[in-house]
């Protein structure tokens, strides 16, 4: 492994052609440089505050990194005392832990002598002693007791609306393309119009009539609900139908003299062919299903069928609102999206640039 | 994953035996109809759901905005004619929401034409120029783009939650502005600086998406052309001018049709950040319908379908306005 030693001043300023930096280089690594400070920085801000305690939380100007109060164990008490730096009216600077306060005043007890007589001290005299420590109890606490953010419900509803939407999802539309790129049927081109035309029309603009049609089924407050009208989705269709142009009809007609069902065939030979174009339109689909949030907001009215999106919603909207757990549970919530894009990244830009959806 | 391959033994023989039910019962149908006709079957299930869902919809949606109350299904609501139309538009002054029947209606669709204005120019402007940036060559492409694109993925309620914390009185923006001397500020309360800070969130998180539909269109430019100009001593702004603004034209179009139909529909995240205020400042024209139809005490479904069809019909003038455009400029 020899490799061509550069220092990195000479590796960052590297150019095809050998050339060296100039002006022009320089403004585009500054906009670089700003830009992933904008882009990146208010994520990194929501994950370090998420790690501060309540306490933590209300402090401002806001520290950086997550400090909390140090809590000693002293003999004697049962529970872990917090503890202070005090300095006396003549100056001497100590580290004791309070027991309780009364008043302005404090009592305090010196941690290496707790036999000792408690120390009278006032509370302008003390500041808190700080170390970085995370706050472990935001992410903690929601997942077994709060009473009015049930997360493991929410999480459970989310994962089956994205799974089962993105399976049926998959499956029909794939079916579909099939039909309209290697079939020669009546209405054909028809249908295919009749999809595609729909490519601009949002579900906001049918909202009331779908409810309709979803309360008659009874599907309100059902995941079902959330999970079939959008499922057959008009960009799905053209991006597979587009795919499976490319497949050679040859394949076919050859499957077929060897007796393949047109079944068969779909199932054989033009799914896993498609596979590419199917991949693009799954990470499209568990994108769009684990986002949504106007429609499911209007299915489900009950706590126990939302999804993390609607759950989080309403749980930021309560009248105190609780940061702590905001904050934690709002970084749960794009864990999931953050690590499909880290292991599919190259996926999901080129098919992107490929097809121009989202 | 061993969960997945644990149940792989016994999903393998269920899939196959699935499979295997659905040929068998197709097989005699496709042996009666023939090869051709089994495009039926195979476009069936998404043609069911479809005119379910979306079809039969699209056609009662015009009935509800013609009927009145507050009963969902549609026997129980009298027939008005076009009497929510006439709400809607029941104006004394159009340029004056106030003076307007349904004022918060026209203080949306206000709300929302300034919002579309601002995004959509903030959307094209910086995600060219990062477009621009990223195509040159530069160490760590990769990374860069994955930066400017990652907002994209993140939900709008999460988006919302990270920029109301950014921007709370006590957040971080104001430190930082304390610390330069600035002023503190209730950024999501002032009237002023609500709608600026909707639209810069809306473009932070969208613009890597049409940075990278911009890339792609300029990563088509054959670079046997910026040759050529070099040759004829072109600059840097003649080469952006007479070469690539032209050819990449195209692809700009897409952006702007795309971020403009989208920037219409805007509504989650703005719903989340402000709830619409302060007082109806950023509420646009789809919150109207959700509110009017859906979180309001009385649930006026007509009223909310004919502003969603005043919704649709607007969208549909952009897109056949910007088909005749882009026809012209192709032809050009």
């Amino acid at each position: 492994m020899q490799a061509d030693r550069i220092s990195i001043g000479q590796f960052l300023s590297r150019r095809s052609g050998g050339k060296r930096v100039n002006t022009a280089d320089a403004l585009t690594y500054l906009y670089l440089t700003i830009g992933t400070i904008l882009m990146f920085g208010p994520v990194l801000w929501l994950v370090a505050s998420s790690f501060k305690t309540q306490a933590g939380l209300v402090k401002y100007p806001p520290p950086l990194l997550p400090y909390q109060q140090v809590q000693v164990d002293v003999e004697g008490f049962d529970k872990p005392l917090p503890l202070y730096t005090v300095t006396e009216e003549d100056g001497t600077v100590s580290e004791l832990a309070q027991v309780r306060r009364v008043g302005i005043e404090a009592q305090m007890v010196d941690p290496a002598e707790p036999g000792a007589e408690r120390i009278k001290v006032n509370i302008r005299q003390r500041e808190p002693v700080e170390e970085v420590k995370l706050a472990w109890e935001n992410y903690l606490d929601p997942l077994i007791e709060l009473e009015n953010f049930d997360f493991f419900t929410y999480l459970k509803n989310s994962v089956i609306v994205t799974t089962f939407a993105t399976a049926i999802t998959l499956v029909i539309n794939s079916m579909a393309a099939f039909a309209l790129s290697k079939y020669h049927f009546k209405g054909r081109d028809a249908i295919f119009v009749l999809f595609i035309s729909t490519l601009m029309i949002p579900i906001t603009v049918i909202l009331v009539p779908v409810f309709l049609v979803i309360t008659s089924i009874g599907w309100k407050n059902n995941l079902w609900g959330v999970i079939i009208p959008g499922a057959a989705t008009p960009t799905g269709i053209f991006l597979l139908r587009q795919y499976m142009l490319t497949i050679p009809d040859e394949l076919l007609d050859a499957a077929r003299i060897d007796g393949a069902s047109e079944w068969h065939i779909y199932w054989r030979i033009i799914l896993p062919l498609a596979r590419p174009a199917l991949a693009v339109l799954a990470i499209f689909s568990v994108m769009w299903r684990w986002n949504d949030f106007l429609w499911p907001l209007i299915v489900l009215s009950q706590n126990d069928y939302f999804t993390l999106q609607v759950g989080l919603n309403a749980f930021q909207g309560e009248l105190q609102i609780q940061w702590h757990y905001v904050l934690a549970m709002t970084v749960v919530t794009l864990l999931p999206i953050t690590l499909v894009f880290a292991f599919l990244q190259r996926f999901i830009t080129t098919g992107i640039a490929t097809t121009g959806m989202k | 994953m061993r969960i997945l391959t644990t149940l792989d033994p016994l999903t393998r023989p269920l899939l196959f035996i699935l499979v295997t039910a659905i040929d068998g019962i197709l097989k005699p149908i496709q042996r009666r109809v023939g090869i051709d006709k089994m495009g039926y079957f195979f476009v069936l299930p998404n043609l069911l759901i479809f005119g379910i869902f979306v079809l039969f919809p699209m056609l009662l949606n015009l009935y509800y905005a013609m009927t009145g109350g507050t009963k969902l299904f549609p026997a129980d609501r009298p027939f008005v004619g076009l009497d929510n139309f006439a709400t809607l538009f029941d104006c004394e002054n159009f340029s004056q929401p106030n003076s307007c029947q349904e004022d918060l209606f026209w203080r949306g669709i206000f709300n929302t034409i300034q919002f579309v204005v601002f995004q959509v120019s903030g959307i094209v402007l910086f995600s060219l120029i990062t477009a621009l940036v990223l195509n040159q060559n530069i160490v760590a492409r990769g990374f860069f783009r994955s930066v400017f694109f990652y907002p994209v993925l993140l939900s709008p309620v999460v988006v919302a939650l990270i920029w109301k914390w950014i921007l709370q009185h006590e957040g971080v923006l104001n430190a930082i502005l304390e610390l330069f001397g600035g002023e503190s500020m209730r950024w999501l309360l002032d009237t002023n600086w609500a709608m600026f800070w909707v639209v810069f969130v809306s473009v932070w998180a969208l613009m890597g998406f049409y940075t990278l539909i911009l890339l792609a269109g300029l990563q088509s430019i054959p670079p046997e052309l910026y040759e050529a100009s070099s040759i004829d001593g072109a600059n840097t702004w003649q080469d952006f001018r007479f070469v690539t603004m032209p050819l990449l034209m195209p692809t700009m179009f897409v952006v702007l049709v795309l971020s403009l139909i989208r920037a219409v529909q805007m509504f989650d995240q703005i719903f989340v950040l402000t709830g619409g205020g302060p007082g109806t400042r950023t509420q646009l024209m789809v919150q109207y319908i959700y509110t009017t139809g859906f979180s309001n005490q009385i649930q006026l479904f007509g009223l909310s379908a004919a502003a969603s069809m005043v919704l649709g019909v607007s969208l549909l003038i952009l897109t056949l306005l910007q088909l005749r455009l882009g026809n012209q400029s192709s032809l050009a």
